[in-house]
């Protein structure tokens, strides 16, 4: 958590995001710095996780979704006519709330996408590469053919972050990633989160606002305004947000008074 | 509000620490009676009550420990319960400052007093009105008042300083005083330290409410630290 920020790999440019008429997001102007963890809070409603996948083009499939605005990767704007979203989603990987893995074994669970996207390595050398980058490797190796459900909540997590980490991308989102998990399942996944920094830039959305002060670099708040539009507060360093907000509305939410 | 409890145990601490407050109050100007009067007896139950400022000490940092464990508080609820921390150990510091000054009592025994004892009591209640004022703009975060009560702190150094001139001149002229004046020069200290921890508190509010950190006294002088 260093005042140093990095350069910009996402430079979102007065978002908003509709379904059909409804405005779900308004106006958001947000960087997203390369290695840092930037944690997204905010109430129920308040459009962080409409955000997040609007950052890879899920919202692609929901029906009557639709965006204003820029989001620049790389300055390259990832909604312009000529970019594939399956290549978004390759660069920029997404890791879900509750761990879904393939009813498969832990081993095809990263071989599969790596297929999928074209690639023609040594696959034992990528899964164990992986497994190991998802700090899985040790508790697995010895049983790559078991089936991946069989593994616990936590472990199917990791799986899950191996199986984004296999395609090689660039920024992982995660949506609530530890919900679903109990506190030492989820203090893993932090300290995963820190050692995956080093090499990947991560977005994560919470609302579990310890996690947000324990493990992100920058925090972004976002509310709703009185039109029930998500709008973004205030972001800033996390050090910054948890100890002295500028804005009374992200005072009163990280300090439980409101949302 | 959902916050109802930790408000409501915030509220409860800055009531102890106003008591704390009024403790080391009363043990100020006591003290200094003590030492008008020639009262040994008195300075000596003043020296035994510290040890109920030294608990009172200990209860507010205890209750402000197991509400940091128990209500996780960040931002300005953290600032608040981290300066309470500060303060209470001040205040202990300024009780330590009344006992020291009740041992000079006993030690002058009933040697003459060489100086005005009238600036010494005018000293205990300039700082003491400086305590009572921080403490208020304290547990109220009045910004404003933390903000002006350390100029008051000059008044108090211009009596140390009062004091120090008339110890050398009594020196001086009747070397056979020494320890008397030498002992006294040590209560105009420990009044005049009592009134910079105040500014300390100031220091703490401002902290409180602004999140900054900011020197409010360029006059403290590190080396007078004890």
């Amino acid at each position: 958590m260093t005042e140093n920020k990095n350069q910009p790999i996402i430079t979102v440019k007065d978002l908003s995001i509709f379904y059909k008429t409804f405005r779900a997001v308004k106006n958001v102007d947000l960087e997203i710095f390369e290695n840092k963890i930037t944690a997204i809070i905010g109430p129920s409603g308040c459009g962080k996780s409409t955000v997040l996948r609007s950052f890879n083009r899920m919202n692609d499939f929901i029906p009557g979704a639709s965006i204003q605005g820029n989001i620049l990767f790389h300055d390259k704007n990832i909604y312009d006519e000529d970019v594939d979203p399956v290549q978004v989603r390759r660069m920029i990987g997404m890791v879900f709330q509750k761990p879904n893995p393939f009813p498969k074994s832990i081993y095809e669970n990263i071989a599969w996408g790596a297929k999928m996207n074209g690639f023609s390595g040594n696959m034992d050398d990528l899964v164990e590469k992986t497994l190991q980058d998802a700090a899985l490797w040790d508790e697995v190796k010895d049983e790559l053919n078991k089936n991946a459900l069989s593994l616990s909540g936590g472990q199917q997590q990791r799986l899950c972050i191996a199986r984004a980490l296999a395609v090689k991308p660039e920024i992982i989102l995660m949506d609530e990633p530890c919900s679903a998990l109990d506190p030492i399942a989820t203090l893993k996944i932090e300290d995963l989160m820190r050692e995956l920094s080093h090499n990947y830039s991560i977005i994560i959305v919470t609302h579990n606002m310890q996690q947000a002060a324990r493990a992100s670099d920058m925090t972004a708040f976002f509310t709703m305004d009185e039109d029930r539009a998500g709008v973004m507060v205030e972001y800033g360093l996390t050090t910054q947000i948890f100890t002295n907000p500028k804005n009374k509305q992200t005072e009163d939410y990280i300090t439980g008074r409101f949302g | 509000m959902p916050r109802d409890t930790l408000d409501r145990q915030i509220n409860n601490i800055k009531d102890e620490v106003l008591i704390l407050g009024n403790m080391i109050e009363q043990a100020t100007l006591l003290s200094v009676d003590t030492l008008k009067n020639r009262d040994i007896r008195a300075a000596h139950e003043l020296i035994e009550d510290d040890q109920l400022i030294n608990d009172k000490r200990f209860a507010i940092e205890n209750a402000v420990l197991i509400l940091i464990a128990t209500q996780q508080p960040i931002a300005h609820d953290l600032r608040i319960l981290t300066a309470i921390l500060e303060v209470s150990t001040e205040l202990e510091r300024m009780g330590d400052y009344a006992k020291g000054i009740c041992k000079i009592t006993i030690k002058m025994g009933e040697s003459d007093i060489p100086i005005p004892i009238r600036d010494l009591v005018k000293m205990a209640e300039l700082a003491v009105t400086m305590l009572h004022k921080g403490l208020s703009a304290f547990v109220n975060e009045n910004l404003h008042l933390a903000q002006s009560i350390p100029l008051e702190d000059d008044n108090v150094d211009a009596l140390y300083h009062k004091v120090y001139r008339h110890v050398v001149e009594v020196i001086t002229a009747n070397p056979a005083t020494f320890d008397e004046a030498h002992l006294l020069l040590w209560v105009a200290h420990n009044l005049e330290r009592l009134a910079d921890r105040v500014t300390n508190i100031c220091e703490r509010t401002v902290f409180i409410a602004t999140g900054e950190m900011m020197e409010m006294d360029s006059t403290d002088d590190e080396d007078q630290e004890d």
